[in-house]
């Protein structure tokens, strides 16, 4: 079948504003949007530039607006998208180059909460695993399914407007380790998140559950930890 | 414009490899790591089954019977001094992971929890083994996302989307690498005293592969290029089941479950290929067995061109729990509910064994009699060491990458602080500056994205699961008449910032460089063992072919290639009957 695109398209080289531009591929149904913008690429424009590996949802390297919503192209196919197809660079994040943008901010925020694990520093280095039931592995499994993909922090309207807050996946990030029983490093991190640019910036408008191609549950995570903010309940 | 820089020790590659050797050199001596991604978007992320240790933690194990089972898997083409160091020191490297803050699955006592996964046994072969340690079905993304987060915690410096395009060798030691930096267009000189390639697989080069659109064999191309040897290049892996013309991989857990693979009959035909363990036998055999199903007439669907995983037969409950890989990625990709009906799947081109040689230190290989590169280490999949022999057991990768990981970290940084920067030319990015200026300049006559189809298609119908002397001397002319059309494609976009034609470009000609070795090698090699599957010599044959293949490039593109003997250890070579 055919596929109407219309792709957002800026090359900071020649351009001075972004301006849409219309393309017909031929693709099958079952075909992933990344499918048709290779197609594009390949047999259309060579210039066309977008960030792209493994195509099957894992690297969260595709993310763009594609009909006004952010997603990772290869986890979009041809038959459940709305033509023409409008694909646009996430939203929040300075525009590079067509659909790809500057990471930095994002990977700002997500260090700053200082996402690895601190262990108990009076503690010796266990000679074995450091012990943790199936329930407390449990407590913080969907948090660690993020691929830093960034679909839920540039859909997020706060984000948007504000420079200083960290965005929905650093704390996401901050989540994971805040509920993991062998960190003991939650305070540092609840001071972070406590402060100007933290977890109280966020007015629940869940754009990023609904962004999280992980099926992760971003609002109620930034509920947990705004919570254990307020109340120590980690 | 050219930027220099100066570093003891250089990492190329951001994956659990390249990120594992950081973590050591960047303790020990001032690291960089150069990427072409982002570090997470590394394909270890997609690793889903396991890393398998001896931990004992549910059940009797010892680190010999993991040995036994990574030989007898490799077909005997393992070196066996080298899968005693990766066995004995699993189960340090998997605790070291548990301690870095690796959320493994627990055990109802609170240890890492630990599973069955094909080819891994008790007492050598006696009844499977618990033995594979696993974070859900995310193992991979865990490691890789642990790494990462211990690097940023040690401040590691990362050079990211920088692509590797050359090897600086002084009388024949590393004396650093060049890069493209994708933001600027800009090359960059790392002078290192130390180097070691982290690059990854080459699946790429195949129609049908679960490995990700990056992995064209750039770093294996880059050191092949120089003059140095690629060894078992003939070595690749066909997993049984990649998701029907996508390849997208379905995990061996699904059989583990008790799915079955049924032919256009519904018929379970592996009890033919392989009546004792049917559905489970080792990846090589279950490949081949769709593989001569499907030519036989026996494929399913309108050109009955593939074969159903039926685990409709399973608890639907454990299909949703245990499976939610499988059930998403069929339900996405293929719009197949697998609680409902049979999911279409093809063996699909899974793994690398071969690579760049080195020996257990992560040291390079120049030749097969064993001499190395000063300063130059490789380690995971891009390497050979060989742990894998002629076909690697599910979960020995990501254990290859954080062993070798780690000690070629650790020997080069000590390669690093016991020695000088060489000196090199003032104009050392001259080649790598000439060749991108070649690219970009003149009228391009052909169409690089149809070479890299036409490559792809070629390998995966002449050089793939199935091989004989005639499908390959076919594939390696076609290969020439491919590597001649690439040679008048010109990259028609001349702009400096994010030319991601450009890469893509580079990237061809390296996975052109691989196919041939890769074909020259198996068409020298006229047996068949592991991965490697000769319709014209069936036979394996220890007699003529207990070695390691060395391919080299001349200068004048010729091809040359030397034999190694493999390492013999305590497991004599015996039929791998299952
Ligand atoms: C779908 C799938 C599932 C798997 N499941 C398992 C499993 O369950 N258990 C197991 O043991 N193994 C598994 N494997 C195999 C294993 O995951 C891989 O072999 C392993 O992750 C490779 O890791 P690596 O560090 O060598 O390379 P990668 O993780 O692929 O990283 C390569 C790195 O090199 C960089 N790079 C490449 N070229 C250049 C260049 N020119 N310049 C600069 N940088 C460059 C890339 O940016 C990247 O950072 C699986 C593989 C796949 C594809
Ligand atoms: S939480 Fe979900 S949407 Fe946000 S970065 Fe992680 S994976 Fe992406
Ligand atoms: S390409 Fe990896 S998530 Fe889409």
């Amino acid at each position: 079948m055919k596929v109407h695109l219309r792709l957002l398209r800026f090359n900071p080289e020649t351009d001075g504003e972004p301006h849409f531009e219309e393309y017909t591929v031929e693709a099958d149904p079952m075909d992933r949007l990344l499918d048709c913008l290779h197609q594009v690429k390949w047999r259309h424009d060579s210039s066309l530039a977008l960030r792209r590996s493994c195509a099957h949802g894992i690297c969260g390297s595709d993310t763009m607006l594609i009909n006004g919503v952010n997603a990772l192209a290869c986890k979009v196919l041809v038959k459940d998208m709305k033509q023409p197809v409008t694909v646009e660079p996430m939203r929040g994040l300075p525009v590079i180059k067509d659909f790809i943008v500057d990471m930095e901010p994002f990977f700002a925020g997500y260090r700053a909460v200082k996402p690895w694990l601190i262990p108990d520093p009076d503690a010796h280095e266990p000679a074995r695993e450091r012990i943790q039931t199936p329930d407390e592995r449990e407590r913080f499994d969907d948090t660690t399914k993020c691929i830093l993909c960034a679909a839920c922090t540039t859909s997020c309207p706060i984000f948007w407007s504000d420079t200083e807050y960290v965005g929905p996946a650093a704390i996401v990030n901050a989540h994971r380790f805040i509920f993991d029983s062998r960190d003991y490093g939650s305070r540092e991190r609840l001071q972070i998140l406590s402060g100007k640019g933290g977890v109280f910036k966020c007015r629940t408008a869940f754009n990023c559950t609904a962004a999280c191609p992980r099926g992760i549950k971003v609002t109620k995570a930034i509920q947990e930890v705004k919570r254990a903010a307020l109340y120590d309940t980690f | 414009m050219v930027q220099v820089h100066h570093y003891d020790a250089v990492i190329v590659g951001a994956g659990g490899a390249g990120l594992r050797a950081a973590l050591e050199a960047g303790k020990r001596c001032k690291t960089a790591v150069v990427s072409k991604l982002y570090p997470t978007r590394s394909h270890t992320g997609a690793a889903q089954g396991g890393m398998c240790a001896a931990l004992a933690n549910v059940e009797e194990d010892s680190w010999e019977w993991h040995a036994f089972d990574t030989v007898k898997g490799s077909d005997f083409l393992a070196d066996q001094d080298a899968v005693d160091i990766m066995c004995k020191e699993a189960v340090d490297s998997v605790l070291e992971l548990e301690r870095m803050g690796l959320p493994f699955n627990r055990t109802p006592e609170g240890r890492i929890d630990q599973r069955r996964f094909g080819g891994h046994t008790r007492n050598h072969g006696e009844a499977a083994v618990r033995r594979s340690c696993y974070a859900a079905d995310r193992t991979g993304h865990m490691i890789l996302q642990t790494l990462f987060q211990q690097c940023n915690k040690e401040g590691v410096e990362f050079y990211n989307e920088f692509f590797v395009v050359d090897l600086l060798l002084v009388d024949g030691s590393c004396a650093g690498i060049v890069a493209y930096e994708l933001a600027s267009g800009a090359l960059h000189v790392f002078r290192a005293k130390s180097v070691l390639f982290a690059t990854g697989g080459y699946g790429k080069m195949f129609k049908i592969t679960s490995n990700a659109h990056t992995l064209t064999g750039d770093g294996p191309g880059v050191v092949y290029r120089r003059g140095l040897p690629l060894e078992d290049m003939e070595f690749f892996q066909f997993h049984p089941t990649g998701l029907y013309r996508l390849g997208i991989l379905l995990s061996e857990a699904a059989r583990g479950e008790g799915g079955i693979l049924r032919n256009s009959d519904g018929e379970r035909f592996m009890e033919r290929y392989a009546p004792t363990i049917k559905d489970l036998a080792p990846r090589d055999m279950v490949s081949r067995a769709e593989f001569f199903e499907i030519k036989e007439g026996r494929g399913t669907g309108p050109d009955r061109d593939y074969i159903l995983l039926d685990v409709t037969g399973v608890d639907p409950e454990v299909v949703e729990k245990k499976l939610p890989d499988i059930t998403e990625f069929s339900r996405t990709y293929l719009g197949v509910d697998p609680l409902k009906e049979g999911v279409p799947i093809v063996p699909t081109a899974h793994y690398a064994m071969g690579g760049i040689p080195t020996n257990v230190q992560a040291e390079v290989l120049r030749n097969h009699e064993g001499d190395i590169v000063p300063g130059l280490y490789a380690a995971g999949e891009c390497a050979c060491v060989s742990v894998h022999g002629a076909n690697r057991l599910g979960t020995n990768s990501l254990l290859d990458l954080v062993v070798f990981g780690r000690r070629g970290g650790v020997a080069m940084a000590e390669h690093a602080l016991g020695n000088d920067l060489l000196d090199i030319p003032d104009d050392a990015h001259k080649p790598s500056q000439d060749w991108i200026a070649w690219l970009m300049d003149g009228e391009s006559l052909e169409s690089s994205a149809e070479v890299r189809t036409a490559l792809q298609d070629e390998m995966w119908d002449k050089a793939s699961v199935v091989r004989t002397e005639e499908s390959l001397a076919h594939c390696l002319e076609e290969i020439a008449r491919l590597r001649q059309r690439l040679g008048r494609s010109k990259v028609k976009d001349r702009s400096k910032i994010f030319n991601t034609e450009l890469v893509e470009h580079m990237e061809l000609g390296f996975m052109v460089d691989m196919a041939e070795a890769l074909v020259v090698s198996a068409r020298a090699r006229t047996e068949s063992r592991g991965g490697h599957y000769r319709e014209d010599h069936q036979l394996r044959e220890d007699d003529h072919w207990m070695k390691h293949t060395f391919i080299y490039k001349r200068d004048d593109g010729t091809t040359e290639l030397g034999y190694k003997d493999v390492v013999a250890g305590r497991y004599e070579p015996v039929e791998r009957k299952y």
